[in-house]
């Protein structure tokens, strides 16, 4: 198979109106015949489905929260980027394109990054216009704050909530569509499968997660906005439900995965405390705004950090990167901070974490100005950890956070089926391998306001004609019946261990040997283990209760089922990828002093992969990646 | 930690429930109130028995999925906290804890502690926002909206939509949740236009659902993990007799 990303001629700067310019239309009066599926209902997909409502597509929009407004955006916290230049500090839509492209280690698209940041202008407008309390200037104007990886101001933020705000304006932008009848909602729905008609996206079964009745829908294309994976390691910054599901059951059914196995490490999130820890809570990266990032210099340290003397610490961040110091970006602070854990300088209880101290800013700016800047982050800190960060620094430590690896897709941000769009966290595009801060935020909600009503639109100017798609059709029946045997299965089994146990198992081994620091003999180790570990699950689970009714187990174990095969996937895309890039630290291949080192004449390209059935080693295929604007350069931060 | 935990157990809405006795034994005081659930569940599953069904996402305090009664309060003893963000330290070691569903006749019971809070959802789509359509947004800085105003429209939308409000209001009111959208978007020059409209519209579907009325026992904002003010309340009723005033004439 050979990829088209369908690119478009002409100089990057204009290649996105050339699209739109002459991108097709759909006729008003049409609209109402066609039918649109959006699973998720985070940034990308609320704005999404409520811009098709507005639009007059039928639409239907499904997620597996009580409420769409629970989805995962809701938890970003720091901000979201756009190259507004309000600061006059030298910002411009080039500048925060190449920031992003070198953040992302070259590994991303010209033509997708450039767009992203073109499109980032009208999205502070939109979300201002919904209604989104960002922060302001005394003077009434919006004010920025910078974030990591870049030396110009361009974040915008409302507080700590930067993500829960946004997601409440696309919700209410969809909860008006849903009044308008625009869109259908359906809460409390988990996709089980995609279903395909002559090689088209025409619907999926979903699994009603009240009753536990299998449905079917049926449209004329698919939207999946499902968010990442990066909750395969179990122990993560991702909310619970957060899964691989959707976008896995896509794969099987012929969509390509992309760069699967780069998921970024959060550099500030809170320690692991013990066995029982569900998840890892995230700290907002605005902190090392202001927060300095130090470990004891002396090994095995056992004073408080208040009674360590100012030279007795090492600013580890701040003598290795004297340029972007503690704002150096994510996967090199997550990096540099393993480094001084394992090298045993690590600071905790469990030795596991680092200190962020801002006992510096509050000296110099006061506690209130720091309060007003951070307040809840400090509250959150003290309700988790029992501890006062005003009064001594937090501990923190690194932890897997976003997925840049998901479904390929084109220009278009459509995947290998043709109807079948995915968007936002869930597809590969725009980060590269690795996201820098406040673009996450930024590229789900530009996907689904800015650039899928145009390039879906496309697509469904071809399917005026199509009529009503039929849920009678075989392959519905075909899908629905390998869903109900599925969970049959599931729940047959009545072994002896959790799907808890699994998940943490299997969380374990991929962040020992497919976390912050790869290598081939541990990859190769960790595929042979997933392998036992999958079979032993199948063997030995025990999923409770029936399917005929509300089963958290049984939705659990379908997700941990899927977890399996990414988690095999991931190795077998970090096995191939001989270099070290972004969130992707192959330890054969660095830098004597440490840092990563890229090889761009062999792995200048995207790795799709495609599914070859159970038991089967997957097939790699390349998408080159081609600059024409700038050439990579060595991302160097010191 | 030990702990006797009295669990509400009811299979579905059509069912009668009742609290069900467990035992936990060896906690962790620096584990969280669900990470103690989940321990209790995992041993529920190995003992042959259905686990607990509690509603939870992201555990950092800002999804607003979690929620129950401990021993009687919304989100348990803390203040201004969600269930999530509560941990065993907050418990007395051998203390028996009392676990209940969220309960308000607009919120009907699922199965064991998880509620249906769909109502806040079709309240919000009765009018909770700026009718503004993709792409037809002015430049976000052609209207100023002063710091003070900003934070003030942020204090309100900072509801994270869990249901405590309602939960431990006598008469079940859903008036701090909606009073706190009305005013975000009444407080902003963009949402200013429809005020009117919207107050009406939400106050009414409030209504529809089955929320009781605000009598101002102020119990509401006690609860609230967002800590968000009852002056809201008094906006909306600004609000609305602003709205229904005008529209007489």
């Amino acid at each position: 198979m050979k990829l088209d990303s369908k690119i478009p001629q002409g100089p990057l700067e204009q290649k996105w109106a050339q699209y739109k310019k002459t991108a097709k239309l759909v006729n008003p009066a049409n609209r109402k015949k066609l039918d649109v599926i959006v699973v998720g209902t985070g940034l990308a997909g609320s704005s999404i489905a409520a811009s098709l409502g507005e639009m007059g597509y039928n639409v239907k929009s499904f997620c597996f929260q009580d409420s769409p407004r629970r989805a995962h955006s809701v938890a970003a916290q720091g901000g979201v980027n756009a190259a507004k230049n309000y600061k006059n500090d030298g910002d411009s839509v080039y500048r925060m394109f190449v920031d992003t492209l070198k953040g992302g280690d070259f590994r991303a698209r010209e033509a997708n990054v450039y767009r992203m940041a073109e499109c980032s202008l009208n999205l502070i407008d939109q979300a201002v216009a919904q209604g989104v309390p960002f922060g302001r200037e005394y003077g009434g104007y919006l004010n920025n704050r910078s974030f990591g990886g870049v030396q110009v101001s361009r974040t915008f933020y409302a507080r700590g909530q930067t993500g829960q705000q946004l997601l409440l304006g696309a919700y209410q932008a969809l909860m008006r569509q849903v009044g308008k009848n625009t869109v259908q909602l359906f809460s409390r729905h988990e996709m089980l499968d995609l279903v395909l008609i002559d090689g088209k996206a025409r619907g999926v079964i979903v699994r009603n997660l009240d009753t536990g009745e299998i449905e079917r829908h049926s449209a004329h294309a698919v939207v999946l906005a499902t968010g990442g994976y990066g909750k395969i390691y179990y122990l993560s910054t991702l909310a619970m439900g957060c899964n691989g599901s959707a976008i896995w059951r896509a794969h099987k059914k012929g969509a390509l995965m992309a760069s699967p196995s780069w998921i970024q490490v959060h550099p500030t999130s809170l320690p692991q405390s013990g066995d029982y820890q569900s998840k890892l809570t995230l700290m907002s990266e605005s902190l090392r705004n202001d927060g300095r990032i130090w470990v004891p210099l002396k090994n095995n340290e056992t004073r408080s950090p208040n009674d360590i003397p100012e030279n007795e610490r090492d600013y580890y961040l701040e003598r290795r990167y004297p340029a972007f110091g503690n704002l150096a970006p994510r996967d090199i602070s997550s990096r540099a901070a393993k480094e001084r854990i394992d090298a045993g300088f690590g600071i905790g209880p469990l030795k596991n974490a680092v200190y962020l101290d801002f006992s510096k800013a509050i000296k110099e700016q006061g506690k209130e100005k720091i309060k007003e800047k951070y307040g809840n982050l400090f509250d959150m800190y003290l309700k988790i950890t029992g501890y006062d960060a005003y009064k001594e620094p937090m501990m923190i430590s690194p932890s897997a956070h976003f997925s840049m690896g998901g479904l390929w897709v084109d220009y278009e941000l459509m995947t290998t089926i043709p109807g079948l769009f995915a968007l936002g966290e869930a597809n590969f595009a725009d980060h590269g391998a690795n996201r820098l801060g406040a673009n996450s935020l930024l590229q789900a909600s530009v996907d689904g306001y800015f650039i899928a009503p145009y390039t879906i639109a496309n697509y469904l100017s071809n399917e005026i004609h199509t009529g009503k798609i039929s849920t009678d059709n075989l392959a519905f029946e075909n899908a629905e019946n390998a869903v109900k045997q599925q969970i049959e299965h599931l729940i047959n089994i009545k072994g002896n261990k959790t799907v808890d146990y699994y998940h943490k198992t299997l969380g374990k081994l991929l962040y020992d040997y497919c976390g912050l620091a790869r290598n081939e003999a541990g990859l190769k180790y960790a595929i042979e283990e997933i392998k036992k570990l999958k079979a032993e699950f199948y063997q030995n689970v025990r999923v409770s209760g029936d399917e005929n009714h509300m089963n958290t187990e049984l939705e659990k174990a379908g997700r941990v089922a899927d977890y399996f095969e990414i988690g095999e996937l991931m190795c077998y895309d970090a096995i191939t990828r001989n270099e070290s890039c972004g969130a992707h630290f192959r330890e054969e291949y660095q830098t004597p002093d440490g840092e990563a080192l890229r090889n761009d004449s062999e792995f200048q390209f995207i790795s799709a992969w495609a599914w070859k059935g159970e038991n089967q080693e997957p097939e790699l295929i390349k998408e080159p990646l081609v600059f024409e604007e700038i050439q990579p350069t060595v991302r160097s931060y010191k | 930690m030990d702990l006797h935990l009295k669990i509400w157990r009811q299979k579905d809405r059509s069912t009668e429930g009742k609290l069900v006795n467990y035992d936990l034994k060896d906690l962790n005081s620096h584990m969280s109130f669900l990470e103690m659930l989940d321990t209790l569940n995992e041993k529920l599953i190995i003992e042959g028995e259905e686990p607990v069904e509690f509603d939870h996402d992201c555990r950092e305090g800002i999804c607003g999925q979690c929620g129950i009664m401990i021993n009687g309060l919304a989100h348990g003893p803390l203040e201004n906290t969600t269930t999530c963000q509560l941990h065993l330290r907050s418990f007395k070691d051998g203390e028996t804890i009392v676990i209940e569903p969220f309960r308000a006749e607009a919120f009907p019971v699922k199965r064991d502690l998880k509620v249906d809070r769909s109502a806040f959802d079709r309240i919000i789509s009765s009018g909770g926002f700026v009718s503004v359509n993709t792409g037809q947004a002015p430049d976000a800085t052609a209207i100023a909206v002063t710091h003070q105003i900003a934070e003030e429209a942020f204090d309100s939308a900072a509801c994270i939509g869990c249901g405590a409000c309602v939960a431990t209001c006598k008469n079940a009111s859903a008036a701090l949740f909606t009073s706190a959208k009305i005013s975000h978007m009444a407080l902003l020059p963009q949402g200013k236009e429809e005020r009117s409209e919207r107050v009406i519209k939400m106050v009414q579907q409030m209504d529809k659902e089955l929320f009781g009325h605000c009598s101002n026992t102020e119990a509401c904002e006690v609860e609230c993990p967002q800590g968000i003010s009852v002056l809201n309340i008094a906006r909306m009723n600004y609000e609305y007799s602003r709205a229904l005033f005008f529209r007489k004439k």
